[in-house]
C-alpha cells in the first residue's frame, strides 16, 4: 500500500504520497514553484537552483523538484531570501548564457526583477554551433545545462547514451565522448533531446533554416 | 525563433506503434515535429523517422499532377519510364476517364478475373474500405490484397485457426507488466524503436527478464537475459522444443489447458521427437538455452511474446507463428496484463487496411468471402443485387502478380511499390512487362508506378483526414495539417470520383460514394466491421479507441481474451519441422535474410526521397567476420552477392551482428534490391514469401565495381 504523509507549505497541510517531492506537493494544492530544468519526463537533478524553498530544520535552501516530502515537514515558498537566490541565479545565467529563446527563464526575469546587466561583462558562453549531421543543429550558445538531453538519451527513454556533461565548472558544455560528430556516436537521431531541451540549443536543421535563409549551420 | 503559424495534432505515417505527432507549421510546411509528453503510446518519445523523416512531404520529385504515358504501352512491351518527358500532364477528368475506359473495357472483355488491385497500409482505414469496395461492388472481383500478405500474414492465419483473432493479444506497453518477455524475429530497437524503449525500461527499470531468439545480434540482445541465435527457418523446431521441455519438466499450466483449450493431448504426442539435442541439431542453438529459456518463460508470473517478420516470412510462416501460440496456451500466458501475443505489426495500417477489408478472402471484419450469409450482408450493404457479390476467394499479392498475363490484365496500384517489395524481382519485373493497363495512386514517381499507364497523384498524410489502426488494435485520426500540394488529392476522393464514373459506365446502381468527408466514410464501416461498431470521427480526438469497440459507449479494449477465445478454445496443433525451401549448398554456401534498417521504409519511395537518405544512403550487407574470411571480404569492400534469381552489388559491413553463416541485406535500395535475391516460393496457407532465407554466394570485388548512387534516378 502507498503511504501518505503530511507536511505544510506555505501554512497549508498537503498529503501526499511517500516518496513524492515537496514539488509535485505542491502542484497538487495549486502552489507555483518556477522551475527551468525540471521535466516530468525526467528524473529530476536539482541543476538549475530555481525551485528552490526553505525548510524547516534545514539550513541551505533545498531545490524543490529533489526533495522529498516527510511526514511533518514545513516548506515555504516564497521568501525575500528565495528570492534573492532565484534572482541571482537568474543573473549569472544572463550574463553567460543567451537566454532569448528560453521563455521560462525570461518570465522569471520579469517575475523576480533580475538585474540581467549586474554581471555584464563577465564571461560569456559562445561556443561555436554544431552541425554535425543532417537531422538537428546543436548551438550551445544557448544551453541552460538543465541535462534533460542527457536524461532521455540514457535511462529517461533511449538508452543511447551518446551524449554527457564535458568539461568542468563555468566550462561544463554537453558533448559527445570526446567530441566526436554525432554520426560517429552511438547516437540514433530520435531526437528525444531536441523534444526536451527547453532553451533553442537544439533545433530540427529545417527550423534551423527557415531562421537562417542566407546559409546552411556553420 | 520560427513561431508556427499553427500546430496540428496527428499520427505518425510510419510504423505500427502510432505515435502521436504535434506538426509544426510555417508557411504550410513542416518544418518541426514534436509529440506531446501524455501521448498514450509513445509518452512523447519519437524515432529519427518520425520526428525528422516526414521532409518527404515537401521533395521536389514529389508528383503533383495526373500523368498520362506519352507512349502507348503494350504487353509484353511495357517499360519504366522515370523520365518526366515521357509524360504528359493531364487534368483529373482526363487521367480518370482513361481510367474508367480501360477498367471497364479489361472488365467487359476478360470479366471479374481480369483485374485486381493492391491496396495500402500507408493509407488511411477509409482510404483502404473505399477501394476494397470499388473493386468488389463494381467490378465484382476479390483480387484485392496489400502488404499484409508480405508481412504478417503467416502471423494471422495461424492465430485465427487457433484463437479466432488476428491481432496482438494485448496492448505494448503492457510490457512493463511482463517479468519475462520473448522477442523474436523482430528488431525492435529498429522497426519499432518506441515499443523497444518500453522494453528496455521494462528490463532495466523493472527488472523484467528478456529472452531474444533471432539469428542477428540485435540491439535488443543487450538487454537479454538469454540470446538464442537460431539459423534462419528453424523456429519450429526451436519453440517446439521449448514447449517440450515445459512438457517434460511438468511446468505446463494444466488447469488453463483443461479450462480453455483443445487439442492438447494430440499435441503433447507430436513432441516428442522434438528434444533440446534435435532443436540444437538443425538450429544451432546450445540445447542449455532452450531449457533455461523454457523455464524462465513457463515460470513467469507474467510472460509475453513480441514477434515480427522473421516468424511469418517463410513458406512454413504459419507453423512458426503456430509454435509460439502453443507456448502461451500451454503455459496459460495469454488473457491477463503483460502477458499474450503479440505479433508487432509493420506498417503504420497494416492493422486498419486488413480489418478494413483489403484482402482477397475476407471482407472488413476478416469475414469470409465464400460465407453466403456474410455475401448477402454485403449485397445489400453496397446495394448490390443479391448474389451479385464474388463468392469466390481473390488472388493475393504474390499470386495476383503470377497471375499476370494469365487471367490478370488490369492491375491498380495504391501507394503500393511491389517492383521492390515483391520476392524474386526480375521475375515479378517480366510479369509487369505483361500487363495491359496499370494504374498507380501514389506521392513519388517509384519502380511500380514507372510501370504505369497513369499517375494518379495522391496526397501525404499530412494533407487529409483519416484514421490509421495502430500494432495494438488503436483507432487514431489523422489530420489534415498542409493544403494539398499542387493537384494532388487524397485517396478517398479519387476513389470515390473514379467509382461513380465506373458505375455510371457499367450502368449499375450506386454502391453509395457520395461522401462529404472521411468520417461519414468511418460511419458506414462501423455498421460493417463489427469490430469498429462503436468508432465515431468524435469520440477519436484524444488517444483514440482501441478495437472491439462494440457500440458508441463501449471504452475499447486494451487486452484480449481474459475470459475466452473468439473461437472457443484455443486449439493446439502437431507441428513438423520443414526446413527452408532452398538449402545452402556448395555454390550458395550462405543464407540470406532480409529486413529494415531504423532510417529506412520498406521500398524507399518515402525516406529515400528525405534527408533520412543522407543519414543512410547505401545498401550494406552485413557479414560475420568468419565468413569474410573465407570468402576473403573486407570490412566496406564492395561485392557481388548472388542467388539462383539474380545478382546484386554492395558494400559489406563485417558485424558480428549476424551469426557466421547468415548474410543480412536490407530491402529499401533499388541500386541493390535485395529481393532480386529472394525466393517467391510462398506459404502455402499464408501466401506469404520466404524473405528470410534463401541461399546466396558473395564474391569480394575492387573498388572501382562499388555501386553508385548516380545509378538513382
Amino acid at each position: 500500500m502507498t503511504e501518505t504523509v503530511h507536511l505544510t507549505i506555505n501554512g497549508l497541510t498537503v498529503e501526499t504520497t511517500r516518496g513524492a517531492t515537496v514539488l509535485d506537493a505542491a502542484g497538487a494544492i495549486g502552489i507555483d514553484i518556477p522551475t527551468l530544468c525540471y521535466d516530468p519526463r525526467c528524473a529530476p537533478n536539482g541543476l538549475c537552483r530555481m525551485c528552490v524553498v526553505e525548510a524547516t530544520g534545514a539550513r541551505l535552501l533545498q531545490a524543490a523538484c529533489v526533495t522529498r516530502a516527510v511526514e511533518g515537514m514545513t516548506i515555504t515558498t516564497e521568501s525575500p531570501r528565495i528570492t534573492r537566490a532565484r534572482r541571482t541565479v537568474l543573473e549569472m545565467l544572463a550574463a553567460s548564457t543567451d537566454l532569448s529563446e528560453t521563455p521560462d527563464a525570461l518570465a522569471q526575469i520579469a517575475e523576480t526583477g533580475a538585474d540581467i546587466a549586474r554581471f555584464a561583462g563577465g564571461r560569456e558562453r559562445r561556443p561555436p554551433v554544431v552541425a554535425d549531421n543532417p537531422m538537428f543543429v546543436r548551438d550551445y550558445a544557448k544551453c541552460i545545462l538543465c541535462w534533460r538531453c542527457v536524461q532521455v538519451c540514457a535511462e529517461d527513454a533511449q538508452y543511447a547514451f551518446a551524449i554527457n556533461f564535458d568539461g568542468r565548472g563555468f566550462d561544463t558544455q554537453i558533448a559527445t565522448f570526446f567530441g566526436k560528430p554525432l554520426p560517429e556516436t552511438t547516437c540514433v537521431f530520435c531526437g528525444q533531446c531536441v523534444g526536451v531541451c527547453p532553451s533553442g540549443a537544439l533545433k530540427p536543421l529545417r527550423a534551423w533554416e527557415l531562421e537562417h535563409p542566407d546559409g546552411p549551420a556553420a | 525563433m520560427v513561431t508556427p503559424d499553427r500546430i496540428t495534432t496527428t499520427t505518425c505515417p510510419f510504423c505500427g506503434v502510432g505515435c502521436k505527432l504535434q506538426l509544426h507549421i510555417k508557411d504550410d510546411a513542416i518544418y518541426q515535429v514534436t509529440s506531446p509528453s501524455d501521448a498514450v503510446v509513445n509518452h512523447g518519445n519519437l524515432c529519427v523517422k518520425g520526428r525528422f523523416g516526414t521532409d518527404f512531404i515537401h521533395h521536389r520529385k514529389r508528383v503533383t499532377t495526373p500523368l498520362i504515358r506519352r507512349q502507348p504501352q503494350t504487353p509484353g512491351g511495357r517499360t519504366q519510364a522515370f523520365d518526366r518527358a515521357a509524360w504528359r500532364e493531364a487534368t483529373w477528368d482526363e487521367a480518370l476517364e482513361l481510367v474508367t475506359d480501360r477498367l471497364t473495357g479489361i472488365y467487359a472483355k476478360h470479366g471479374p478475373d481480369g483485374l485486381a488491385a493492391f491496396s495500402c497500409a500507408k493509407a488511411t482505414n477509409e482510404d483502404n474500405y473505399l477501394l476494397q469496395k470499388l473493386f468488389r461492388a463494381l467490378f465484382r472481383t476479390n483480387n484485392i490484397d496489400h502488404c499484409t500478405r508480405l508481412c504478417h500474414a503467416g502471423s494471422v492465419v495461424a492465430l485465427m485457426d487457433a484463437l479466432g483473432s488476428a491481432a496482438m493479444s494485448n496492448t505494448a506497453a503492457e510490457v512493463a507488466l511482463s517479468d519475462v518477455f520473448i522477442v523474436t524475429g523482430s528488431n525492435t530497437a529498429e522497426t519499432h524503436p518506441i515499443i523497444a524503449l518500453q522494453m528496455k525500461a521494462a528490463v532495466r527499470k523493472r527488472g523484467a527478464k528478456l529472452i531474444v531468439i533471432d539469428p542477428r545480434r540485435i540491439e535488443m540482445v543487450d538487454y537479454a537475459a538469454l540470446w538464442l541465435p537460431l539459423r534462419p527457418g528453424t523456429d519450429v523446431p526451436v519453440f517446439s522444443a521449448i514447449a517440450h521441455v515445459i512438457a517434460r519438466d511438468g511446468l505446463a499450466n494444466n488447469g488453463f489447458i483443461e479450462a480453455r483449450t483443445e487439442g492438447y493431448a494430440e499435441f503433447l504426442a507430436s513432441l516428442g521427437p522434438f528434444t533440446p539435442e534435435y532443436a540444437e541439431s538443425v538450429s544451432g542453438v546450445d540445447r542449455r538455452l532452450i531449457v533455461e529459456a523454457a523455464r524462465m518463460y513457463a515460470g513467469a508470473a507474467n510472460a509475453s511474446i513480441y514477434w515480427a517478420l522473421g516468424i511469418p516470412e517463410h513458406t512454413h510462416g504459419t507453423d512458426n507463428a503456430a509454435s509460439l501460440i502453443h507456448l502461451a496456451l500451454m503455459t496459460g500466458q495469454i488473457g491477463r496484463p503483460g502477458t499474450g501475443l503479440n505479433p508487432l505489426r509493420g506498417q503504420n495500417n497494416v492493422q486498419g487496411a486488413s480489418d478494413c477489408g483489403a484482402m482477397p478472402w475476407h471482407y472488413p471484419g476478416y469475414q469470409s468471402v465464400t460465407d453466403e450469409a456474410v455475401a448477402q450482408m454485403f449485397d445489400r450493404a453496397w446495394n448490390v443485387e443479391p448474389g451479385g457479390l464474388n463468392r469466390a476467394r481473390g488472388l493475393s499479392t504474390t499470386e495476383i502478380v503470377g497471375a499476370i498475363g494469365a487471367t490478370v490484365r488490369g492491375l491498380y496500384v495504391m501507394g503500393e511499390n511491389p517492383m521492390m517489395s515483391e520476392p524474386n524481382l526480375n521475375h515479378a519485373r517480366h510479369q509487369f512487362e505483361q500487363l495491359e493497363f496499370l494504374v498507380a495512386q501514389d506521392l513519388f514517381m517509384n519502380e511500380t508506378a514507372a510501370f504505369a499507364d497513369v499517375f494518379l497523384p495522391a496526397a501525404s498524410f499530412a494533407e487529409k483526414d483519416g484514421t490509421f489502426t495502430n500494432t495494438d488494435r488503436r483507432v487514431q485520426r489523422v489530420r489534415q495539417a498542409i493544403p494539398l500540394r499542387g493537384n494532388a488529392r487524397a485517396d478517398w476522393t479519387i476513389v470515390c470520383d473514379l467509382a461513380l464514373r465506373i458505375e455510371a459506365r457499367l450502368g449499375r446502381p450506386t454502391a453509395g460514394w457520395a461522401y462529404a468527408h472521411p468520417s461519414e466514410v468511418m460511419a458506414e464501416i462501423a455498421q460493417v466491421l463489427p469490430d469498429y461498431a462503436g468508432i465515431r470521427y468524435e469520440r477519436l480526438e484524444g488517444e483514440g479507441l482501441q478495437t472491439p469497440v462494440d457500440d458508441t459507449s463501449h471504452p475499447g479494449t486494451p487486452f484480449l481474451f481474459a475470459d475466452a477465445f473468439p473461437r472457443g478454445r484455443g486449439l493446439f496443433r502437431p507441428l513438423e519441422y520443414i526446413p527452408a525451401v532452398e538449402p545452402t549448398d556448395e555454390t550458395y554456401p550462405l543464407i540470406l535474410t532480409t529486413g529494415r534498417v531504423l532510417e529506412h521504409w520498406h521500398g524507399g519511395s518515402i525516406t529515400r526521397n528525405s534527408r533520412l537518405d543522407e543519414l543512410f544512403p547505401e545498401a550494406l550487407m552485413e557479414l560475420n567476420p568468419v565468413d569474410a574470411a573465407t570468402t576473403g571480404v573486407a570490412d566496406g569492400q564492395p561485392v557481388r552477392v548472388s542467388s539462383r534469381r539474380g545478382t546484386i552489388t554492395l558494400r559489406a559491413k563485417v558485424t558480428d551482428k549476424t551469426i557466421a553463416g547468415v548474410v543480412f541485406i536490407p530491402f529499401h535500395f533499388v541500386e541493390a534490391a535485395a529481393n532480386l535475391l529472394t525466393l517467391d516460393d510462398v506459404d502455402p496457407r499464408a501466401k506469404i514469401p520466404e524473405y528470410k532465407a534463401c541461399a546466396v554466394r558473395v564474391e569480394p570485388l575492387q573498388e572501382a565495381a562499388r555501386p553508385s548512387k548516380r545509378g538513382r534516378r
